[in-house]
């Protein structure tokens, strides 16, 4: 067969500074707009930290306190610190379980959009949900709980949580590289609920059972909610360096392992 | 066995030799089961080729290595000369795959807005809406569409970037026959426009109807290519239906006639040219009526070839 394969146009793309900062936006504000829209999303993971924030902070124990901290103030930290890593993981690993597992991210792979912005807009939106579940029992606290604080340390504790999602994006990331669509959900969950649990997020940590506290210690969790507590005097006594230190080298593993995945993947075909 | 015919009906135009999309003696396994074997296929600029074969038979997986979804175990994919993954070439390429499930929640023009601002000159949404029939549900959620519907959202994102080369994958599944015809529409005026199109089909009606060129595909291996007519002509091309008193045994002693079925009161004849044949019958039989000559369909000569190459295969 006589034939010439030509370039037909050697155009490079290069697109503007503007046209890529459009996408990433677009594509970030979809995400939102599509896991907002998710009633197995907001359901699970805006209303359970809110909920329980309701009942065993304002309710129950209003006027209790835990050393110097009242109940209601403490628990905005662990309830935000499990309200982060809720949206966190739901956020990115059910979504790219499902879209890597039913075909959908082929066809975005398929078309110019620049990979890292699918990974963005999961990990932004992750984020603002985070800022969301926060804020919204910053407003519960204070209006209902009696929580006082100077303004400095409400942003500081915002900024924290909200930090915080990061390691929990990551591991969304990697779970949804090696979980498949229908398993993800149920994987989660079997992480984020003993991860919970293990860290002090339910119960406050002094009152957990030795071996759990010693498993907390490995635990990502632990560590972020202990930097949220530590803003409200009332953490335990490792130093905030620490707690940094290991939230850094987990987020840098999971990625690590999402990567493994994200290559794997170029070679695999599903659907 | 792979029966390669230069095709040379292609549309009158100066880039027509140009090739904008090539497998070039592809081996793709997945484990050890092998997808695609030695596969050598072209698409020429301004081309509709349809990739035809039954389920399985390796066409998915042919246009996933043309858009550089998944790499070659050997021999190499070119995209308008180049790699698939190039940004650039994935600007110019628009794609139809099927998808298990698309985000639900999204309205269709909130799909169509996202994909849109991927590329450098996408078409105004009022445009993408019509040339995809959507006009009227541009505010649904995709959960809230059809089957049907469905496959044009997809078809929207495919052509919405205004792509060069347009690669379909079974674009038609589960549509009914007015959306078929409708996407066969726009189809040609996509040609009309300039653009390439590879789709892949296992309606052999759809690449009668809108291929310049088929290229027969079953287990992994192209093993006929050329003009739907060249394709239909390369199997016993047609069927002769009469009522005759001559006996079945009589009508196989026939020259030229490959297999004789009784049909009611009628006898049907298969045959490459129908006309010795009638010939013979007419002589023979004083009697005959209700005769009839009918080309074997695209579908008769596909089963034919697909037939014959398990056959050899298994071997």
């Amino acid at each position: 067969m006589s034939t010439a394969t030509i370039a037909l146009s050697n155009a490079q793309v290069q697109r503007s500074p503007g046209h890529t900062a459009t996408i990433y936006l677009k594509e970030a504000k979809y995400e939102f707009i599509k896991n907002l829209r998710l009633r197995m999303y907001t359901a699970s993971v805006l209303s359970f930290p809110i909920m329980f924030y309701v009942l065993f902070g304002l309710v129950l124990n209003a006027h209790q306190a835990i050393g110097s901290t009242g109940i209601p103030t403490y628990l905005i930290a662990t309830y935000g610190t499990f309200g982060v890593m809720g949206a966190s993981l739901f956020g990115t690993a059910a979504g790219l379980a499902s879209d890597r597992g039913l075909g959908w991210l082929q066809v975005k792979r398929a078309s110019p959009m620049p990979p890292f912005a699918y990974f963005a807009a999961k990990v932004v939106t992750s984020m603002i949900f985070s800022a969301i579940i926060v804020l919204a029992l910053f407003t519960l606290g204070i209006t209902m709980g009696g929580v006082r604080m100077p303004f400095g340390d409400f942003a500081r504790l915002l900024g924290t949580l909200v930090a915080g999602s990061l390691p929990f994006s990551a591991l969304g990331l990697a779970l949804g590289y090696f979980t498949g669509p229908n398993s993800a959900p149920a994987t989660i969950n079997l992480i984020y609920l003993p991860m919970s649990f293990c860290s002090g997020l339910w119960v406050p940590f002094m009152f957990l059972p030795k071996v759990v506290k010693q498993i907390a210690l490995v635990l990502p969790p632990y560590h972020l909610s202990q930097l949220a507590l530590g803003i409200v005097g009332a953490a335990s006594h490792e130093s905030n360096a620490t707690h940094w230190e290991v939230l850094a080298a987990f987020t840098m593993i999971c990625l690590g392992v999402a990567r493994i995945g994200f290559q794997r993947d170029q070679e695999k075909m599903y659907g | 066995m792979i029966a390669t015919m230069e095709k040379s009906e292609s549309r009158a135009q100066s880039s027509a030799d140009l090739v904008v999309a090539s497998l070039e003696g592809v081996n793709k396994n997945y484990g050890n089961i092998r997808a695609l074997s030695g596969v050598d296929f072209r698409v020429r600029a301004g081309e509709v080729v349809a990739l035809l074969g039954p389920n399985g038979a390796g066409k998915t997986t042919a246009v996933k290595l043309l858009l550089g979804l998944m790499q070659p175990n050997a021999g190499r994919a070119r995209v308008f000369g180049g790699d698939p993954t190039n940004p650039e070439n994935r600007m110019r390429t628009g794609a139809m795959l099927q998808v298990g499930r698309v985000p639900e929640t999204l309205r269709v023009r909130e799909h169509i807005d996202l994909f849109s601002s991927y590329y450098e000159k996408p078409l105004p949404l009022a445009q993408i809406l019509a040339a995809a029939g959507l006009e009227k549900l541009s505010d649904r959620k995709f959960g809230d569409l059809s089957g049907g519907q469905k496959q044009r959202v997809l078809f929207a994102l495919a052509i919405c970037g205004d792509p060069d080369l347009l690669f379909l994958d079974e674009p038609t599944v589960g549509l009914d026959v007015e959306a078929r015809r409708m996407l066969w529409d726009e189809i040609r005026l996509l040609v009309s426009r300039g653009k390439t199109v590879l789709l892949t089909t296992h309606y052999l009606q759809e690449a009668d109807a809108l291929a310049d060129r088929v290229a027969v595909i079953n287990r992994g291996e192209i093993i006929a290519e050329g003009t739907p007519a060249t394709i239909k002509a390369q199997t016993a091309g047609k069927r002769i239906r009469c009522v005759t008193s001559l006996t079945l045994n009589a009508l196989r002693q026939i020259p030229g006639v490959t297999e004789v079925l009784e049909d009611r009161e009628a006898v049907e004849l298969h045959t490459g040219i129908a006309e010795p044949v009638v010939r013979e019958l007419l002589t023979r039989d004083a009697t005959l009526s209700g005769l009839e000559v009918t080309s074997a369909g695209l579908e008769e000569a596909f089963l034919a070839l697909t037939q014959d190459s398990s056959k050899n295969g298994s071997n």
